[in-house]
């Protein structure tokens, strides 16, 4: 109940979004009366569920072909690219949020804190520029743009990075805090148990639930992020395809581009509500 | 501070029975958040950082060591510390692709980020935290129809928005700004929400109720003082997620546009001259990283400072701290 519910609410979201343009937009007047966008808006809402339920958004102005079709093409370089930076970063973002729970205020816990706080504070494409500077243009390890294999999406993987590790390894080092301080820890450390079982496999388990929906944030967040790093590095995504079709202000590319991002956003946010359901017994009877 | 009163204090802090010891008297205001700023040196820092930041933004024309429009094409990308033609000060990082100062350049383009930063987050900050007020005090149908809103705007990337809303507005500051408040204000509406449906049931608000105080009177008088310190840390990070944002905008070529100039654009003009002028395309990031990175730090002490929970670490002498921390 509570994932249908959810689903639908952010399948609202992209429509309001979509109205906007077109309400105010001189330009698209004509296109107005064609789309249907006269009609109240309930009406139009009805009229935008079910188009988009027919994954139909009209020919591309650009490109003069459907313009779901584009946009699906560009989807598996994306999740190509987010999937590759998220292997690299919950990984990492965990560890060092362990690290820094596990001995709170010492130097490798300030290290931590401040590392994670300067990765939320960059600009990713800066990042990026400063990567191709180095690796590619300096000391020509790696091609600076382009798409294809391990070598093409280990630079824009990692200025993606950055951020997530930012903010996962924060809530991890938090709810890895409140949970070390409660009884079964202190039950399970006076059996005997290592430190390394003690955090390994009691403490994450039951600190999982704040970093997993962390982890849906920013997996989505990531979709940002895409935007400008694909654009950056010239990578084949959904983003640079938004943008592009941005600049030639091809509405029905824009809105398939926006559309897809937000089904992919709902997914998101979708495996992570069944993730709870699997880490958090409870939830299943909730 | 006597040998003994800090022996005292520190027992104080490092066992459970703080009646044992006379406290002394605690600084208050203003002198309050001054001692604990000295006593966290990273805090200190970005706040110094911060502050020279603005002096040097506010009076970037007494401050910048040249005109930023001023080039010519013999100037066209120098390497920093060239020496000026005309034996001014020297070039310190360098000159971009029309032999404008980078410095100076940068001292501009903080006018720009700095605001745009600052007014997008009064402009989002003030609206959330009214509409947070009126849905977590009235609770009901208001409430229901402002917290769905927020849950479908947080529910999408606020860059995307921005990039959609910005697609019909076009480029400029003010657009800008406006777009930024209207991406970010349901942070606000969410976390003050949250806050007052905490405080609504409250003695205090219950006996304003009995003397019979107005719910406007209940709400800005009684209930808003007490937000004020969570707001203002989510705003302190808020400004340093503008910035970022304005900058990403900015380098999309759908923030600030020419002849005005913000970091982001800076990065952005820079980015053709990678292999060539590595000084265009780094010092402005670095700009953007410790203006953010500042924020932060400061947004982490201020979180512990106003919490009285955590507070009095920071107003302890070092020994004292370091004997809790161990414990």
């Amino acid at each position: 109940m509570v994932v249908v519910f959810f689903v639908t609410h952010q399948l609202g979201d992209p429509a309001r979004l979509m109205l906007r343009p077109e309400a105010t937009e001189e330009q698209v007047q004509a296109l107005r009366a064609s789309l249907g966008l006269d009609a109240p808006l309930p009406v139009q809402f009805g009229r935008y569920v079910a188009d988009l339920l027919r994954g139909d958004f009209g020919d591309s102005i650009w490109q003069r072909v459907p313009a779901l079709p584009i946009v699906l093409d560009r989807v598996p370089a994306t999740l190509y690219l987010a999937g590759f930076t998220l292997l690299v970063a919950i990984p990492l973002a965990v560890a060092l949020g362990v690290v820094s729970a596990v001995k709170p205020r010492s130097l490798a816990d300030r290290v931590v804190t401040v590392v994670a706080l300067a990765g939320v504070s960059t600009a990713d494409f800066w990042l990026g520029l400063m990567l191709i500077l180095v690796f590619a243009v300096q000391l020509g390890w790696l091609p600076t743009s382009g798409f294809g294999g391990v070598p093409f999406v280990i630079l824009p993987a990692a200025a993606l990075a950055v951020r997530p590790i930012g903010r996962v390894s924060q809530v991890v080092r938090s709810a890895m805090l409140d949970e070390l301080g409660k009884g079964y820890v202190t039950t399970a450390r006076a059996k005997g148990l290592g430190e390394r079982v003690v955090v390994f496999f009691h403490t994450i388990k039951n600190a999982s639930i704040p970093i997993v929906t962390m982890m849906g944030d920013e997996a989505a967040a990531l979709l940002n992020g895409a935007v400008v790093i694909e654009t950056l590095f010239g990578w084949p995504g959904v983003g640079i395809l938004l943008i592009q079709a941005i600049e030639r202000r091809d509405l029905p590319l824009i809105e398939a581009a926006v559309i897809t991002i937000a089904v992919m956003i709902v997914t998101v946010n979708l495996l992570v509500d069944l993730a709870y359901t699997l880490i958090d017994p409870r939830v299943r009877y909730g | 501070m006597s040998g003994l009163g800090r022996l005292a204090r520190s027992a104080a802090a490092g066992a459970p029975t703080p009646a044992a010891a006379p406290l002394p008297p605690r600084p208050k205001g203003f002198r309050l958040y001054l001692r604990a700023l000295s006593s966290d040196k990273l805090a200190f820092a970005a706040a110094l950082f911060l502050g020279l930041l603005l002096v040097a933004a506010v009076f970037a024309g007494v401050v910048a060591p040249h005109d930023p429009e001023a080039g010519g094409l013999m100037l066209r990308n120098q390497p920093p510390l060239t020496a000026a033609q005309d034996g001014g000060v020297p070039y310190l990082l360098g000159t971009d692709q029309l032999g404008r100062d980078e410095l100076s350049r940068l001292l501009y383009g903080a006018r720009i980020s700095l605001a745009v930063g600052v007014v997008s987050v009064l402009l989002s900050g003030t609206f959330g935290v009214l509409v947070g007020l009126v849905a977590g005090y009235y609770r009901g149908v208001v409430d229901d129809v402002i917290m769905r809103l927020v849950d479908l705007q947080m529910g999408f990337p606020s860059l995307l928005t921005a990039l959609v809303v910005l697609y019909v507005l076009g480029a400029g500051v003010w657009k800008v700004i406006f777009v930024l408040a209207v991406t970010r204000w349901m942070i606000y509406a969410r976390v003050s929400r949250g806050l007052v449906l905490s405080h609504r049931e409250d003695v205090f608000v219950e006996a304003a109720q009995a003397m019979g105080s107005s719910d406007r009177r209940i709400l800005f008088r009684h209930i808003l003082p007490n937000l004020l310190s969570p707001i203002l840390v989510l705003a302190t990070l808020e400004v340093a997620t503008m910035i970022l944002t304005e900058a990403s905008l900015s380098f999309l070529g759908l923030g600030i546009r020419p002849p005005q100039s913000s970091w982001g654009l800076m990065l952005a003009e820079g980015r053709g001259y990678v292999t060539t002028a590595w000084w265009l395309v780094t010092f402005p990031g670095l700009a953007i990283l410790l203006t953010a990175l500042s924020l932060n730090l400061l947004a982490n002490w201020a979180r512990a400072v106003t919490d009285p929970v955590t507070r009095w670490r920071y107003l302890q002498p070092k020994r004292a701290r370091a004997a809790f921390d161990q414990a």
